[in-house]
């Protein structure tokens, strides 16, 4: 007999169902319904108190109907009142109905966290448990604020069942998960690590389910669980397949918790201690081994548990990344589950395969079953396993495959399915450029793709085929031949009009020696394409006439005639019209040196990350980028087209103005990687003026102006666009940019000094702090002969620090500063800054606005030092940094960067007159933080130590972060 | 995560939609927002897991049959669990917890249903 279907007597709720599922039509179960709630609303409205089976029975009508999809406005009340009732199956129903209908209805919030606090210390583990499972499904912030304190200390409260551990544990997952800065970190969290040892492995599942997320924040915190996971881990891997009686699930041991303590370990790097390391490679080994015995069942239950711990161990191994021999055999595990029956194991495979090709252990390896690849790729039924295989030929693919994948990739775009065409365009035309060897390849291959996909090419991608054409002068007569015949095709993409009419205009000349191809045909080949295009098209085409008129002097007339033509010079389009107005003017006036140097050849574009690359990043989401990168690590495949081919650094941060021709901004050719964050943001400053050279004086313009989409607008970017007339030589650009973090560590202990320079631009900064304000002057000094234009520094600033921006140089505020900046002129900027509260982050724009500016000195006796410091006794209010010298160890110096740094310097305190300690207090508006600094200097082993205590757990880590830098 | 009522109801239409038409030759995976779903067929019952896109497939495809399989479900049918809906609710919490696996012992959570049965 089932148990569930044993009723227990809601006799009144059965008949209700039924008559529901008997209703015939969607009216009638409305009738029904709407009679269910004015009987319900009567009964909670009637005179007579209801008894708790009632209310129970009522409420549970009402979730029914609301679980049917119906609105439920009433009933709240009585289902809090059955919250306190000593029945647990009244209660139950009181929960449920909370947990399905949450109302953040301030008044029942506030009976409901208290019904639950009653539950939580009841000491009765069912009620416990009902209370614990409420919180965690509602999860809500109220919740957390009342209950995040209370739930620690039920679950390493040694008296807590187990059952309420499980539950408690796993409540406070969700809780940190909704809102982390409302659970105290404490000395729980040393006794949650120990969870690991628990006798009961359900407290264990529900633990490692909790440190997994905490020590994903905290590491060092949580540090001890490496050892007690990996031998956990052991005693399950190596039992034998009866040892766990009721964990054992179809002859595997514990596979849910195998998968979670191996998920655990992916949080860090390779346990240090050797011996911990070994068990691990042993357990690690032993679940590769039993991948190859016979199974112990012929049930997919058995399999699907013994592959679902493989699959998280190879993941394990791919995290690691440092043991050749488990990678290769991982890869040929996989290698046989790419042929199995069992679709789910192809897909895997397919996918956990992918990861294990940017491995240089593991590349080659991988690499030996393209052929299956290809064939999954041409065969499979399923669109997602497709997919997978086509992820996994790009992850492959390097220089000695590439002609290969990209040929069959074409092939596949034939038949793909829409969903997937544009990412294998991107796909295919990132390889063409990545492993292209001649160039003609490439050209063919891109216009290939027009062909078959033209829909599907994007703006990056067709841009990028031009820019690579205009740099390469190999291949440009090539590409004007290649277009030409494509667009003898009577049906062909606008796209491929496009580019055609783009090369035809710039390298048309390099084709017109042959009669075929003479440049009256060119004209008129592309004239015939020009009325069934788009606008945008026919502007383009229109700027390929006048190019014509300057190339070939003989098609002056019938161009001339064309731009003349009504339908031109009275376009209702104004762009048409007013190219054709100009084109026509511009080829009449101008003499043909004025017209040859108006019209004069593209010039080189500035190599820059692929925006294409950019774009498929874009479309996997910043958590795929990784799989994109492909081949990074290894180092033969790495720079075979170095200068398109993006650097590692930017991989991590794609740029969100990624201006397609990178018309507006080339990073610097000797440019060092940016660190991320805040790093990103010093690029964008030089970018701009760097751009300088690609930006001609010419007509050209109107020609790139539909290649150029407007850039969006970046929150960082200091764009500062230069005047047409600059002109300085690429060989100009600045140089290397020092880090980001490195300008920061500048300011730490000094407020004025030069932020940043190169040969461009100079910033330079004055700052001064009382309490918690701040004043900082930046200037910006044009270091060129030239004018900045559109100049517009902006600044972004977390939350917690207000910066208002005033504006210089008298203009009105909104104006913020000068937008234009004339060659060796400074403008100034004053930014007015509040510390709301304790901030970790600096502003972007890498302001040197750190926390410990708004340090006010406190000057104070031994005595109340010794006070102080032992009051600020808790582990997480204490911070402390062991860390070598990097400059010579100097007294003078040490006090002058401690004073520097904002707090009063206190002597006499420490017994040991080596040492230096410190007070002050960090002002912000919301509260104030006491801080306690000691620096003891170790002349002999050339180290220091360093401690900070402050009343706020984050503060004190990143004072001593920021402090241990400077010495 | 927090959804009102008509995001819930929109959820559940989207994920029947994407789930109902795969056959038995698709994997029992599906990519959904940034998510990915798990399935498995009970005749015309589906049960459905949401979980992270790196979260281990085939453990939680064996989650959802380790659910089914409980004694206390044994040789149930959708009727019962229609009628018996506020237990099904009770079954999950025990199971699954905070969108995390709680226990997986079969005979552990069939013994704490039972003595859940046994009180008023």
């Amino acid at each position: 007999m089932p148990a569930v279907s044993k009723g227990d007597g809601m006799r009144g709720l059965a008949v209700f169902i039924s008559d529901i599922r008997n209703c015939k039509s969607k009216e009638a179960e409305i009738k029904r319904i709407n009679k269910e709630l004015a009987n319900i609303r009567s009964k909670f409205k009637g005179d007579k108190a209801l008894d708790g089976y009632s209310k129970k029975k009522y409420v549970c009508k009402l979730l029914f109907i609301f679980l049917l999809g119906h609105d439920i406005d009433f009933g709240h009340m009585e289902a809090v009142n059955l919250l306190s009732s000593n029945k647990y199956t009244e209660k139950q129903i009181g929960y449920l109905f909370i947990s399905v209908l949450v109302n953040s209805n301030s008044e029942l919030i506030r009976l409901i966290n208290n019904a639950i606090k009653n539950d939580l210390a009841s000491r009765n583990p069912t009620f416990m448990c009902l209370a614990l499972h409420c919180i965690a499904n509602v999860g809500s912030r109220e919740m957390g604020e009342a209950f995040a304190a209370d739930i620690p200390r039920i679950l390493v409260a040694g008296d807590s069942m187990d059952s309420v551990k499980q539950s408690a544990a796993l409540c406070l997952l969700r809780l940190y998960k909704a809102s982390p800065d409302l659970v105290p970190m404490g000395e729980w969290t040393a006794r949650v690590v120990h969870l690991l040892n628990d006798q009961h492995m359900g407290v264990v599942t529900a633990a490692v389910s909790l440190i997994t997320c905490l020590c994903k924040k905290n590491p060092d915190d949580f540090k001890t669980c490496i050892s007690l996971a990996v031998s956990r881990l052991s005693r399950i891997v190596s039992s034998a397949s009866t040892d766990l009686q009721d964990y054992t699930y179809y002859f595997v041991p514990a596979p849910w918790l195998s998968v979670k303590l191996l998920r655990l370990l992916q949080c860090y790097p390779p346990p240090e201690d050797a011996a911990v390391k070994g068990r691990l490679v042993e357990c690690l080994e032993t679940v590769l081994n039993k991948a190859q015995e016979p199974p112990k069942s012929k049930k997919v239950q058995h399999s699907n548990a013994k592959n679902a711990i493989l699959f998280e161990t190879i993941s394990l191994i791919i995290h690691y990344d440092s043991e050749p021999n488990l990678l290769v055999r991982a890869c040929n595990q996989l290698g046989q589950f790419l042929q199995h029956r069992e679709t789910n194991l192809r897909y895997l495979a397919l996918e956990s395969m992918c990861t294990l090709a940017s491995s240089e252990f593991s590349h080659e390896a991988v690499k030996t079953h393209i052929d299956t690849v290809i064939n999954a790729l041409k065969t499979e039924r399923d669109v997602s396993v497709r997919q997978r295989a086509a992820d996994l030929l790009y992850a492959m693919c390097d220089r000695s495959n590439a002609k290969q994948i990209v040929s069959e990739m074409l092939r596949y775009l034939e038949t793909a399915d829409y969903a997937i065409r544009e990412e294998i365009v991107l796909k295919v035309a990132i390889l063409a450029e990545k492993y292209a060897v001649d160039y003609s390849w490439y050209v063919d291959t891109i216009l290939n793709l027009i062909r078959i996909a033209g829909d599907y090419v994007s703006e990056e991608v067709w841009y990028r085929v031009l820019q690579i054409v205009t740099n390469r002068d190999d291949v440009q007569g090539y590409a004007a031949k290649t277009v030409f015949e494509a667009l003898q095709a009577p049906a062909c993409h606008e796209n491929m009009v496009k580019v055609g009419g783009y090369i035809l205009g710039e390298f048309g000349n390099l084709i017109a020696g042959d009669p075929r191809s003479s440049p009256p045909v060119q004209f008129s080949l592309l004239h015939s394409k020009f009325h069934l295009c788009s606008v945008a098209t026919r502007a383009l085409l229109l700027s390929t006439y006048i190019k014509f008129i300057n190339l070939f002097p003989e098609t002056k007339a019938t161009i001339q005639g064309v731009l003349r033509a009504g339908s031109q010079l009275r376009n209702a389009d104004v762009e048409l019209q007013q190219r054709a107005v100009e084109y026509l003017t511009l080829s009449s006036v101008a003499s043909t040196d004025v017209l040859a140097t108006v019209l004069e050849e593209m010039p080189p574009f500035p190599e820059r990350e692929s925006s294409i690359l950019a774009k498929l990043k874009r479309k996997k989401g910043p958590g795929a980028a990784s799989a994109l990168d492909d081949g990074r690590r290894d180092p033969s495949s790495n720079d075979i087209n170095g200068g398109v081919e993006p650097t590692p650094s930017t991989v991590s941060t794609p740029s969100p103005s990624a201006d397609l021709l990178g018309l507006r901004a080339a990073p610097p050719p000797a440019a060092p990687p940016a660190s991320a964050g805040a790093g990103n943001l010093l690029v964008d400053v030089f970018d701009g003026p760097a751009a300088q050279p690609s930006l001609g004086p010419t007509p050209e313009e109107a020609f790139l102006s539909e290649l150029e989409p407007p850039a969006p607008e970046s929150p960082m970017a200091l764009l500062a666009d230069p005047a047409p007339a600059a002109d300085p030589g690429p060989e100009d650009i600045g140089p290397p940019i020092p880090e980001a973090d490195e300008l920061l560590n500048k300011f730490v202990c000094k407020n004025n000094g030069v932020l940043f320079e190169n040969q461009l631009l100079q910033i330079g900064v004055k700052s001064e702090f009382r309490q918690n304000l701040g004043r900082m002057y930046l200037f910006y000094g044009n270091k060129t002969s030239v004018q900045f234009q559109n100049f517009s520094p902006t600044v972004v600033h977390p939350g917690d620090l207000q910066t208002h921006i005033l504006s210089g140089l008298g203009q009105p505020p909104t104006k913020r500063v000068a937008a234009q900046v004339d060659g060796g002129a400074q403008v100034q900027q004053v930014l007015n800054i509040e510390c709301l509260r304790d901030f970790l982050t600096p502003p972007l724009l890498s302001l040197p606005v750190t926390i410990n500016k708004f340090f006010q000195p406190t000057e104070m006796a031994a005595q109340d030092f010794f006070q102080r410091w032992k009051q600020l006794s808790l582990p997480q209010q204490e911070a402390q940094k062991i860390f070598k010298a990097n400059h010579p160890m100097d007294a003078e110096v040490t006090k002058a960067k401690l004073l520097g740094f904002g707090s009063a310097l206190l002597d006499n305190v420490d017994p040991n007159p080596e040492n230096f300690v410190g007070a002050g207090i960090i002002q912000t508006k919301a509260l104030q933080v006491g801080c306690l600094l000691r620096l003891e200097p170790n002349a002999q082993a050339q180290m220091y130590r360093l401690t900070l205590r402050t009343s706020k757990e984050p503060v004190s880590r990143h004072l001593c972060e920021l402090l241990a830098q400077q010495f | 995560m927090q959804f009102d009522d008509d995001e819930k109801q929109k959820l559940i239409e989207e994920v029947h939609a994407v789930v109902t038409v795969r056959d038995a030759k698709h994997t029992n995976f599906v990519e959904f927002r940034n998510f990915k779903i798990i399935y498995r067929r009970y005749a015309g019952l589906y049960f459905c897991i949401c979980v992270d896109v790196n979260d281990n497939n085939l453990a939680y495809l064996e989650a959802i049959h380790n659910f089914v399989l409980n004694e206390y479900f044994h040789n149930v049918c959708e009727l019962d669990l229609v009628f018996n809906f506020y237990k099904v609710y009770t079954v999950v919490d025990e199971m699954f917890l905070a969108g995390e696996i709680r226990e997986t012992s079969q005979t552990k959570v069939l013994k704490q249903l039972l003595m859940l049965q046994s009180l008023e």
